[in-house]
């Protein structure tokens, strides 16, 4: 009863019809949210706790997954810095490369759209075939590159057999297919207004000063952006490693994703699978938290309004 | 010197970074058309002559893969993309062209969920399907795609910002509910959007490989992707016979094509679309 008078003095009737139609509006996400995204998050958090292999029901065994990933698990022990090292490097490498890709398109340039097409395609190919495409041409034996070395006298490269070289690898596959960023820095550099380099032209700035004043720092929120995103999309990026590496070698591959895939889907490991998870998403929200409450200090945000 | 030799470095960079972006897949495509003594040639060939256009036939028969392009087609891209475009459609209109108390913190918490990586829910939402019996369908994949997705939502959302509310309250005036308004005039408005939605949803499940790899086992539920591993796999098993990797860049090629028709005949909209969801918001 009382809820009901905070709530008529809150809402009038037109708010709650429109309130109602509103809720009506969204209800497929928000049902799909209750089901696809805070339930598995709670019922992962208590399966994180439990040993569970699908057949049995769930034994509670308290924090002895999260103990024993830290402690007694060789692998995991290699899967964070194999994955640090991945995403570290590979997603400020991406995004630098989209960015230089997309400079370069911005000054005039002859046939732009073909270009820009043409470093765009491969970001949209399918990673199975990705993976196929990389696995012929960087093979020891039968690929392309591998046979042009040996053509000019140079040793072959173990690109994808060596644990030293296989992480820089799919890291240069990655830069390959940047293209998706490309477009979207494209676009914002399309926006910086051309008044602010004719200003510093005159005002006698070289062409890398303006790059370093006024370009960079008018796309520093969509940097961040792409960051932000590439590095939440690094940590699950799953079917290139898994089909060009499968891993390997000695394990200079294995990824987070990987790992948890392995352990929940080869091993019915539910139970140590869900607390890679709840790790993975604190790692996920931490390092999104640190991102942006440092951008104050490199993002720069020429208005207020969205 | 000077800016004659600047723009002359500048196409050069141009033309050998997109000789380097392009090489990979001409490198597929011509590889699929080799006979037998050109495939292990030193120096490679880069161009087979005669070509063998035989490869795609047979390669495509080397495994059931009519079937795989069918399951992938009606069984998941479709269904996918009918679903992905009504319900995401809807929920951008609610969070966009109607004011309701809430509306805006309840975007935020829509936003908030694109930060949780997919492997976060995956036991739990697997444990879910598999108490329903789905497993081994593509029920699993599809059904979410009816309840819209927090990507999309913000997309098309930004689209719908576009329109004028006057549009909305000639029509308020005249009578008409909020569903007619989005069904009549609103909709219409924005078909190039609703493209771009389709377009990524059926290419992402096109392209999908995890999805099918955690739920489908039955071989003759396999789509193209899980095909083509399979390929990939049996090839490494037999040991490479001398068309094994013509026939497996056949394939890859033929997977592809899809992408590359999508892309050129609506390179603009997809451009577009990403150039939409990157900026402002």
């Amino acid at each position: 009863m009382a809820a009901l008078l905070v709530k008529r003095r809150w809402l009038s009737v037109s708010e709650r019809r429109r309130l109602l139609t509103g809720l009506v509006f969204v209800s497929p996400w928000l049902v799909g949210f209750l089901i696809w995204t805070l339930y598995p998050l709670a019922s992962s958090l208590y399966y994180s706790f439990t040993r569970y292999d699908l057949l049995r029901p769930p034994v509670f065994i308290g924090l002895r997954n999260y103990v024993d990933l830290f402690t007694s698990d060789p692998h995991f022990r290699v899967v964070i810095p194999n994955t640090l090292y991945y995403v570290g490097l590979g997603t400020p490498l991406a995004v630098a490369t989209a960015f230089l890709l997309a400079s370069l398109l911005n000054t005039p340039v002859i046939a732009r759209p073909t270009f820009r097409a043409i470093f765009y395609f491969p970001s949209i190919v399918p990673a199975t075939v990705i993976a196929m495409i990389w696995g012929y041409l960087l093979n020891p034996q039968y690929g392309a590159i591998n046979a042009v070395l040996k053509a000019l006298g140079l040793r072959a490269i173990p690109f994808l057999t060596s644990p030293a070289l296989a992480k820089p690898t799919l890291i240069a596959i990655g830069m390959w297919g940047s293209g998706y960023y490309m477009v979207l820095f494209l676009a914002t550099l399309q926006n910086v207004p051309r008044e602010l380099y004719e200003a510093a032209t005159v005002d006698g700035a070289t062409a890398l000063r303006r790059f370093w004043h006024i370009t960079i720092p008018l796309c520093s929120p969509v940097i961040l952006f792409t960051l932000v995103t590439g590095f939440i999309y690094g940590f699950q990026d799953f079917t290139l490693p898994w089909l060009l590496t499968g891993g390997g070698p000695s394990e200079s591959t294995e990824f987070y994703a990987l790992h948890l895939f392995r352990n929940a889907f080869r091993y019915l490991r539910m139970g140590k699978a869900s607390a890679m998870a709840w790790i993975l998403f604190i790692i996920v929200v931490g390092f999104t938290v640190v991102l942006f409450k440092s951008s104050s200090r490199f993002v720069y945000y020429a208005d207020t309004n969205e | 010197m000077g800016v004659w030799a600047l723009e002359a470095g500048k196409y050069l960079l141009l033309i050998v970074l997109s000789i380097s972006f392009i090489l990979p897949l001409y490198w597929m495509a011509m590889s699929a058309l080799k006979n037998p003594w050109q495939v292990y040639a030193i120096p490679p060939i880069w161009f087979p002559v005669p070509p063998r256009w035989s490869n795609y036939w047979e390669a495509w028969h080397v495994d059931t893969f009519n079937l795989y392009a069918l399951n992938t087609v009606l069984r998941y891209a479709l269904p996918v993309t009918l679903g992905s475009v009504l319900s995401n459609a809807v929920v951008a209109y609610g969070f966009s062209r109607i004011r309701w108390p809430g509306r805006d913190l309840l975007f935020s918490i829509c936003l908030a969920t694109m930060m949780i990586p997919g492997q976060v829910t995956m036991v739990p939402v697997f444990i879910i399907f598999k108490h329903l019996g789905w497993v081994n369908s593509y029920k699993p994949l599809v059904v979410p795609a009816y309840f819209a997705n927090a990507y999309t939502i913000f997309m098309l959302r930004q689209f719908f910002r576009t329109i004028p509310t006057e549009l909305s309250d000639a029509a308020h005036i005249d009578g008409a509910g909020e569903f007619t308004i989005m069904w009549r005039i609103i909709l219409p408005l924005v078909k190039p959007a609703l493209a771009v939605v389709a377009l990524f949803a059926f290419m992402g499940a096109w392209n999908d490989y995890m999805g099918p790899l955690i739920y489908i086992n039955n071989t003759k539920l396999y789509p193209l992707t899980m095909g083509l591993a399979r390929l990939n796999a049996s090839l490494n098993q037999v040991g490479v016979k001398d068309l094994a990797y013509p026939y497996l860049m056949a394939v890859s090629t033929i997977v592809t094509l899809p992408t590359i028709f999508i892309f050129f005949f609506a390179q603009r909209t997809f451009i577009e679309g990403i150039a939409l969801t990157g900026l402002k918001g």
